[in-house]
């Protein structure tokens, strides 16, 4: 990935936000339930109705709609939600930051838990056990994120209930935040009680994301793993009077990372589409708990703009990892 | 004198029990201190493996079947893990075959020649860059400090090669096994890296075994050369002698088939494959000898 | 020598045993667990002790027969309708397969389709459909088929809808690639030079190598199919009212989890041994039908 292919991936994201947007936009018209229906009074007048359709712009023709819409959203005004009659941006902004956290978290957890699997499996290549840790990433590489947090949920919620199976944070805790980083924010003001309360909520959500991509992150590295160890300069690395897991650790591991943060990084979109549902489950107010809740009340510049934001998420996303190979990969830092 | 290195009566197979194949059908050699053996023989012969053996390389599937190697009277077999790995890198170190792919691609050279220092002889990490500074001006290698910060895709092979060979000579071993470190470059580079395997060697006192398939490059710098076939040493002895008159016919036919200054390139004779077929049957029939013995 | 022996597939008198012997214990499980779903999927109406509708509300939220208080007339408990939850798993079954096999052989249909004509033709259609699976793979799945199945309202088309206009683009960026890697191996260009048609090219060097993968997309994407019924089902707009699905009976048994836990346990169980089922059978396909492992 030279920075020719960086370039050409930077154009390249406006005509593919343009399609999204394209296709979110006819999709949603093709809508048969009338948000209007939903807002209006019993006893609304049909002039009323039609003020209101007026208001939301939706008497135009469908390209009228997509060009003022289009041309608002280029300005950064991406309309105002049918369903909490707000600003799509304000709610979107201030809800995101949750789900970049709970995110974040499950990154970490994710990468944390399929690295030590991963060195572990390959320090027992070839032996018994590697059989049952591939196997058992295959299992937790099946069974998705929501799954997961319906079994978390079921131990840990309601058999042994050890921690709290709704919400981002107690209500009965009276705190006040500076920003909407929650987690972030009590850390740094060393509000650690905060953080830990915080924390027992997002544990579960966080491990059910994690979960599926730490057996991905696994697979991924344990397979480069086992091809660094194999080439010359591993191998020599022997002969030199290392012993093996000093090997695996600091000669094999920073090269089989570069595979794997190609691969894998590009994957975290799967875990933050995962939010969506996994949001809902645990009632944790982020930004795919609410795209449920727009799509149920077919709010769709709600919609729409969440579905922007996703999409921005991931490109970013894949920007970034692109990045982060280039500065693992000093073969590719002076292209 | 005792040897640095012994091996005697060394066998050892690769593959599943039942079906493994022999590399080495007792071998045995020597390498005196500050001697420089040349170990020889067609590709297959077991040169490698017979490297991989005392450096602990040995593949994973590979059994040792018996024999002992001793190093300066110890015998690296029988020793326990943690031993052994004080001994390698510091008092028996390695010159890689290949230049390319011995080196770490993500590491920077200093830190690679560094970490052996650092783990072998506890040195801090400035003293360690320090030495390896000094090691890489040995090795001819200009402007060494700059190169420290350089990564192996930013070298050239010649050059990665110097940097290897530095790296062996980092701890002052007693024991330098260098296999075929020449193969894999161009032949003016090929020279250059001779004079400074033989320029540290003198320099640091180490012996080495030199293996190679190229009887020129022994008759250059080896004082005593091994002549393997098949997994068996065949004709041993100081290199003058055995090239002036070699005893072992597959030795003769060697000679014969390796291109002289003093001989018209016509007269260059391959060996012949009668000869290598009735060695082999002899190897077998080895084999099986060793089969039916152990049953 | 070596090298010969491992490359180009080796035909042997029994290669479908010998395929079976590679897919291992995988195939074996995955097809055991598929078979037995397939099975109760079919037999529902002969195995269900119960009609899946049928309610007796002096029954309800009984729990599994052998559970204090549980009933044999209804082996797994009953849920808050007094539903047998045994028989409404297996005609969910029913629904989970017919639901996975429309949508994961139109999802296949489709993106092979598109994946052929990228990589077969290249140039402005390819990176027209190139661009296309962008923008598609810039969506959030999830999102997406909830969104989809909004549009078009609750129902069993919608739920397949949802799947195949989501997820054709697994099978067009995997065909489109390896109909690149194909065209450009020796046979493919040998093929070219012996005059064979693009068609031809196609059916007979193409696609014959395509299909292990294929195969192994389709049993995976089987399993995705039941997962995101599921999905859709948390959103309420997955199959209509009184057809049983696990996803409807996960969201019910949600609601009554603190009273009796094993009417949301008993679906999710059923789902994870399914869509385990289906991804070890197409691991198992993968390794049976590919002789030589590339991924
Ligand atoms: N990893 C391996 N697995 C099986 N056989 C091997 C392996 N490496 C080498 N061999 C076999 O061992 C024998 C000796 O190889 P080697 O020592 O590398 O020969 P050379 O004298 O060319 O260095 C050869 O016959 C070779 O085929
Ligand atoms: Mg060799």
């Amino acid at each position: 990935m030279r920075w020719g292919e960086i370039i050409r991936r930077l154009v390249l994201i406006p005509p593919t936000l343009f399609g999204v947007c394209v296709i979110v936009f006819v999709l949603l018209r093709v809508v048969p339930g009338d948000p209007i229906a939903m807002m209006i009074p019993p006893g609304a007048s049909p002039a009323d109705i039609d003020r209101l359709r007026a208001f939301y712009g939706l008497d135009q023709s469908i390209l009228q709609q997509f060009i003022t819409w289009l041309g608002q959203a280029l300005t950064g005004n991406f309309g105002r939600s049918i369903s909490l009659h707000q600003n799509v941006f304000e709610l979107v902004l201030a809800r995101l930051p949750a789900t970049l956290e709970l995110s974040l978290l499950a990154t970490l957890i994710a990468t944390a838990l399929g690295v030590m699997v991963a060195l572990t499996g390959v320090y027992v290549r070839g032996r018994r056990l590697e059989w049952a840790i591939d196997g058992g990433i295959g299992v937790f590489l099946a069974i998705p994120d929501f799954l997961w947090a319906l079994i978390l949920l079921l131990l840990f919620g309601v058999l042994i209930p050890l921690l709290p199976i709704s919400g981002r944070i107690d209500p009965q805790l009276d705190v006040a935040f500076r920003t909407n980083f929650y987690l972030v924010e009590s850390l740094l003001t060393g509000r650690l009680d905060v953080a830990l309360a915080l924390l027992q909520h997002m544990i579960l959500p966080a491990v059910a994301l994690a979960l599926p991509f730490a057996a991905l992150v696994a697979r991924l590295l344990k397979a480069s793993l086992a091809e660094a160890e194999d080439q010359d300069y591993a191998q020599i690395a022997r002969a030199r009077g290392f012993s093996r897991p000093a090997i695996l650790w600091r000669e094999v591991f920073p090269n089989a990372l570069i595979p794997t943060v190609a691969l894998g990084g590009v994957q975290v979109t799967l875990l933050l589409g995962g939010t969506v549902l996994v949001e809902r489950i645990f009632s944790y107010e982020g930004i795919g708990n609410m795209a449920i809740d727009a799509v149920i009340n077919r709010d769709f510049p709600l919609i729409q703009g969440l579905i922007l934001t996703f999409a921005v998420l991931f490109i970013a996303l894949n920007l970034a990892v692109d990045l982060l190979v280039r500065l693992l990969d000093p073969r590719l830092r002076h292209g | 004198m005792t040897a640095v290195l012994a091996v005697h009566d060394l066998h050892v197979a690769i593959g599943e029990r039942g079906r493994a194949a022999n590399v080495l059908r007792g071998a045995s050699l020597e390498v005196g201190a500050g001697e420089v053996r040349g170990l020889v023989g067609e590709s297959g012969a077991g040169k490698s493996m017979l490297g991989r053996a005392v450096l602990g390389l040995l593949p994973a599937n590979a059994v040792i079947g018996g024999g002992t190697i001793l190093f300066e009277g110890r015998d690296l077999l029988a020793m326990p893990e943690p031993e052994r790995r004080g001994l390698l890198g510091r008092r028996i170190a390695l010159i890689p075959q290949d230049p390319i792919t011995s080196l770490n691609p993500v590491k920077r050279v200093g830190a690679q020649i560094a970490v052996t220092l650092r783990h072998h002889l506890a040195l801090s990490k400035r003293a360690a860059l320090e030495r390896a500074t000094e090691l890489l001006a040995e090795v001819a290698i200009r402007e060494p400090r700059r190169v420290l910060e350089l990564y192996p895709h930013e070298i050239s092979g010649g050059m990665r090669q110097r940097v290897l060979i530095a790296m062996a000579f980092a701890c002052d071993p007693g024991l330098v096994i260098a296999d075929e470190p020449t193969t894999a470059l161009d032949v003016t580079v090929q020279r250059q890296v001779l004079q400074l395997v033989e320029r540290l060697r003198q320099r640091h006192g180490a012996a080495v075994l030199f293996i190679t398939h190229d009887l020129g490059v022994v008759a250059k710098i080896c004082r005593t050369m091994t002549v393997l076939h098949a997994g068996r040493v065949l004709e041993e002895g100081e290199t003058a002698d055995v090239l002036a008159r070699p005893r072992h016919p597959y030795t003769r036919a060697l000679l014969a088939a390796t291109p002289r200054a003093d001989r018209p390139a016509e007269a260059l004779r391959p060996v012949p494959p009668a000869l290598i077929e009735s060695l082999w049957s002899e190897a077998h029939r080895l084999d099986r000898l060793d089969v039916a013995g152990r049953a | 020598m070596a090298d010969l022996t491992l490359s180009g597939p080796i035909e042997r008198p029994s290669r479908w045993l010998a395929s079976v012997a590679r897919g291992g214990t995988r195939l074996w499980c995955g097809g055991t667990l598929v078979g037995i779903l397939f099975l109760i999927a079919l037999l529902a109406p002969l195995l269900a002790p119960h009609d899946p509708i049928e309610q007796d509300l002096l029954a309800a939220q009984l729990p599994p027969a052998w559970i204090q208080g549980g009933e044999w007339t209804y082996p797994l408990g009953t849920d808050s309708l007094g539903r047998c939850v045994l028989s409404r798993l297996m005609y969910a079954a029913r629904t989970a397969v017919a639901v996975a096999l429309i949508a994961a052989s139109l999802a296949a249909a489709i993106g092979i389709a598109f994946g052929l004509i990228a990589g077969m033709f290249g140039g402005w259609i390819d990176q027209g459909v190139s661009r296309l699976i962008d923008v598609w793979m810039a969506f959030p799945p999830v999102l997406l088929s909830i969104v989809l199945a909004a549009v078009i309202g609750a129902g069993l088309t919608s739920v397949i809808a949802a799947i195949v206009v989501v997820d054709w683009t697994r099978f067009a960026r995997v065909v489109r690639a390896e109909t690149m890697v194909q065209l450009q191996r020796d046979y493919a260009a040998a093929a070219r030079v012996l005059g064979l048609s693009r068609g031809q090219i196609l059916r007979l060097e193409i696609l014959p190598n395509l299909v292990p993968l294929i195969v192994t997309l389709l049993a995976v994407e089987m399993g995705i199919a039941i997962l995101v019924e599921v999905i859709l089902s948390f959103v309420g707009i997955s199959v209509a009212g009184d057809v049983p699905t696990w996803g409807g009976m996960i969201v019910e048994g949600r609601q009554i989890v603190y009273q009796s836990p094993w009417i949301m346990a008993l679906p999710i169980v059923s789902v994870i041994l399914s869509v385990i089922g289906f991804n070890l059978l197409g691991d198992g396909l993968r390794a049976a039908l590919d002789p030589v492992q590339r991924r």
